[in-house]
């Protein structure tokens, strides 16, 4: 349970306030409602490519960093296909520091070529580090455009290909600004030991002038419904081979989302997991086995990825993680083991409370879902989860004609 | 409007309030520290156990047992224990490092009488079974496998094999070392080290008397103590005289650079002063390194150094994936940043942010009661207390321009390091 207070700007900004006085730490956290989902086609990898240059200097302040560094705070921002969210930690009483940068780079960036030079350079660093010079580092840049063919996910946050991030312009980092960092499409959170009505006064003080610029009406691509499965194979120079089956399933609102999420839990959460216990421990045909939900806002990946043992082909893998799916779209799952994925569930969410970072993050989240109060009914809703709905949702997910299988092939490798 | 050129006015950051555990001797040997925290619905209990090495054995077998703890007793096999940790929501993590292994168990407070039972069976009844053995020893050659192709990885292994030598620090397992593994040698070390006076037990949340009485009753008497005493001596290597080690990669993207060297400890009273320069050099976001070669080169996506504290020793290590093309030329600049360091007067501005950094990371790593827990081990096992933490911010406090530069002069020359690079060169 986090409890908050909310309150909006005249320019739009929505701000949501957690007190926290068990702890001398204070959070500001701002989500810009604007993801990789939201990027051109021919221009991906931009909202990230942006997110490093919002540390580059803004209009007032040449140094982002060091400013908050002298004040004992830290920061940092990840970007998703969703969202894009920045997030400040410092001594409470040193909250003002945070409310002056962060007001300033919503007024406006420096907009620095040398920033924007040296950025395009760490991101493709970033690139290669993570994506390409990485056994299976490319396996999203393969999985995503077999799964999405239509919708923006088709692409990964870090962008198609180099040459996008290569190619970007300063005119590219106007506008991107202009179009999606405005007031009206970010939601600020402040948490820890603070009291509503200091951020009231300091919201406005440091907010309020700026402009609420133009709104922005996402209006993307849906994904049509999949007809056909898909299926490709890539030789790698890998030493084990690899397979990876995505299933489209429900959005993050949806009313079977919490189901889905439940069914990948049975299948691949801890060591007592169906996939686990019987692919790893019983068959010992893999080394390692997972199924998980992606997590996305919009139409979901629900994946199951492994890695087979020396001697099992990938075919056979394959029908083995089937025969898994088809039991839990043939027979119930009983009580005791449904009730052993809720109370996991459960635990999750009250570790997830330990850190006022998380609380932010999250408030700020379910309010770009459309409501922070719905975190607070996230575990209701898990409850309400019956074995019929678990069993119906496997139905409809794990259907050959639902799925992109990929064989990820080892070069020679030890499962030929 | 607000004036936006200027900044906000600050305040300096205090001195921390830690919180002071109970310790409790039970009879057996076993040493419980209680951290308080009345509200909390969760709860850790951390395990923790010096290492056991026999000199002829790759640690390879101590990071066997921690994770075979969990896979069999002589009442339970794997499945069963599996299920009944996760039906009650808990978490059951082996952990291994190099001086010690821990077991640690987050569950809900709820819940706890129904999951300390099973911890006690495992830590006094564990049989690693066999199969389980084979699966443990099939599943993670597979994984090595993996790791090896990643140079971080390679260039991780060729550090410590170069610094530490022989001994239990430097050494890193092989493929073949898996088949070396033994249920009878496996069963023989848990005898050894798994035993109630080669533990620590750290307990966080709401601690009762009833919970007191519960731990003493499965932990506090019929585990047995060990025989004999737990033996970890180690043959430390010379210091390093500088040695670069090189893997050529011919596809490599980017190289992975690893370089590090031999330094001192916390106990040590030049540690906190250490501690600071090396994260003014590379412990942080706006370190030098990070300046330098990330946020002016844009050579690499991250560059880091850090101090880590053994029981037998210290080592400093410094780590980055640049550029396949600028390799060479980010190995310049990290040695001019060490020069830099040692020759020239830093300024008291930076001096200033670094401290107010260190300080508020400091305060904001105390999130919950389990990180008073963590802040308390790291002293503990040094042999300090956490009166150790006023120093700590004491040294931070009067730290000037002139003592960075004697730090970096005594405990920083690049010549000295050991430089591993993995990758083109």
């Amino acid at each position: 349970m986090i409890n908050f207070e909310r309150f909006t700007l005249s320019n739009g900004l929505k701000v949501l306030v957690h007190e926290d006085h068990t702890t001398p730490m204070a959070v500001v956290n701002i989500l810009y409602n604007v993801g990789a989902r939201d990027e051109s086609p021919e221009q991906t990898g931009f909202a990230h490519l942006f997110e490093h240059l919002m540390f580059g200097g803004s209009v007032n302040i040449p140094n982002y960093d060091g400013p908050l560094q002298q004040v004992g705070g830290e920061n940092n921002a990840f970007t998703s296909n969703d969202i894009t969210n920045y997030y400040i930690t410092l001594p409470a009483s040193n909250l003002e520091t945070a409310f002056w940068l962060e007001s300033d780079r919503m007024l406006s960036l420096a907009f620095s070529e040398q920033s924007l030079e040296v950025q395009r350079q760490v991101v493709c660093e970033e690139f290669k580090q993570r994506y390409l010079n990485q056994p299976y580092g490319d396996v999203w840049l393969r999985l995503r455009p077999m799964a999405y063919k239509v919708h923006p996910y088709r692409w990964a946050t870090i962008g198609k290909e180099l040459k996008h991030i290569e190619d970007a312009t300063m005119e590219d980092v106007k506008s991107f600004f202009s179009k999606f960092y405005t007031p009206q499409n970010a939601i600020l959170v402040v948490a820890g030991d603070v009291k509503l009505e200091d951020v009231k006064e300091l919201t406005e003080k440091w907010f309020d002038d700026i402009p609420m610029g133009q709104s922005y009406h996402r209006n993307l691509p849906q994904e049509p419904k999949q007809e056909a499965a898909r299926r490709e194979v890539v030789e790698a120079d890998v030493h084990v081979d690899s397979i990876y089956i995505a299933f489209h399933g429900c959005d993050r609102l949806s009313k079977d989302y919490q189901t889905m999420d439940l069914l990948s839990d049975i299948l691949s959460r801890g060591a007592s997991s169906r996939l686990y216990r019987s692919l790893v421990k019983e068959r010992q045909a893999f080394s390692e086995i997972n199924a998980y939900v992606t997590g996305s806002m919009d139409s979901n990946l629900f994946v199951v990825e492994g890695k087979p043992l020396a001697g099992i082909s990938l075919e056979e893998a394959e029908s083995m993680i089937w025969e898994e799916l088809n039991k839990v779209k043939t027979s119930p799952v009983v009580d005791a083991e449904l009730q052993k994925v809720k109370n996991k569930i459960e635990s999750t969410l009250l570790f997830s409370e330990l850190s006022i970072l998380d609380k932010a993050m999250n408030l700020a989240y379910y309010e770009a879902l459309g409501d922070a109060q719905e975190y607070n009914d996230e575990n209701e809703k898990y409850l309400k989860v019956s074995a019929e709905d678990v069993q119906r949702v496997a139905t409809e997910i794990f259907r050959m004609e639902n799925s992109s299988t990929l064989w990820y092939q080892s070069k020679g490798g030890i499962n030929a | 409007m607000p004036n936006r050129l200027e900044a906000p006015p600050y305040q300096a950051i205090g001195d921390l309030e830690l919180v002071q555990p109970d310790a409790v001797n039970h009879s057996n040997g076993l040493r419980t520290f209680l951290f308080h925290s009345e509200e909390l619905e969760l709860m850790k209990f951390e395990f923790i156990f010096e290492n056991h090495y026999e000199k002829s054995e790759l640690p390879i077998l101590n990071v066997a047992l921690s994770s075979m703890l969990k896979e069999g007793t002589t009442t339970r096999n794997s499945a069963e224990i599996a299920e009944e940790i996760d039906f009650y929501g808990a978490y059951l993590m082996p952990e291994y490092s190099f001086d010690y292994t821990a077991l640690s168990l987050y569950t809900t407070r709820k819940h706890v009488d129904k999951v300390l039972p099973i911890i006690a069976d495992v830590l006094m009844n564990s049989t690693f079974p066999e199969e389980e053995l084979e699966t443990y020893i099939r599943n993670n050659k597979q994984s090595l496998q993996i790791a090896l192709q990643k140079n971080d990885v390679v260039a991780r292994r060729l550090f410590y094999k170069n610094l530490f030598g022989t001994n239990q620090y430097g050494a890193v397992a092989d493929l073949e070392d898996y088949d070396t593994l033994s249920r009878a040698k496996l069963y023989s070390l848990f005898e050894q080290q798994i035993r109630s006076n080669n533990c620590t037990l750290m307990i966080a949340g709401r601690v009762d008397q009833e919970l007191q009485d519960l731990v003493d009753s499965l932990f506090g008497q019929e585990w047995a103590e060990s025989k004999t005493a737990v033996g970890n001596a180690i043959d430390l290597p010379l210091r390093s005289d500088g040695q670069l080690v090189v893997e050529p990669k011919e596809e490599a993207l980017q190289s992975a650079i690893r370089m590090g060297g031999i330094t001192e400890g916390r106990a040590h009273p030049d540690f906190p002063a250490l501690q600071f320069v090396n994260t003014l050099l590379g412990g942080f976001f706006g370190s030098r390194l990070m300046r330098n070669i990330r946020e002016d080169k844009g050579y690499t996506y991250g560059i880091g150094s850090a101090v880590v504290s053994l029981k037998h020793t210290a080592f400093m290590t410094l780590g980055s994936e640049a550029g396949a093309d600028v390799t060479n030329a980010t190995l310049v600049e990290i040695e001019k940043e060490f020069k830099r360091l040692r020759e020239e007067l830093t300024t008291i501005e930076e001096v200033d942010l670094v401290r107010n950094y260190m300080q508020g990371n400091l305060l904001g790593s105390l999130e919950s009661i389990f990180s008073h827990v963590d802040k308390f081990k790291a002293v503990y096992f040094s042999g300090l207390d956490l009166s150790y933490y006023h120093y700590y911010h004491e040294v931070l406090r009067t730290m000037t321009p002139e003592r960075v530069q004697e730090i970096a002069v005594r405990y920083f020359d690049f010549d000295k390091l050991t430089k591993v690079i993995v990758g083109k060169y």
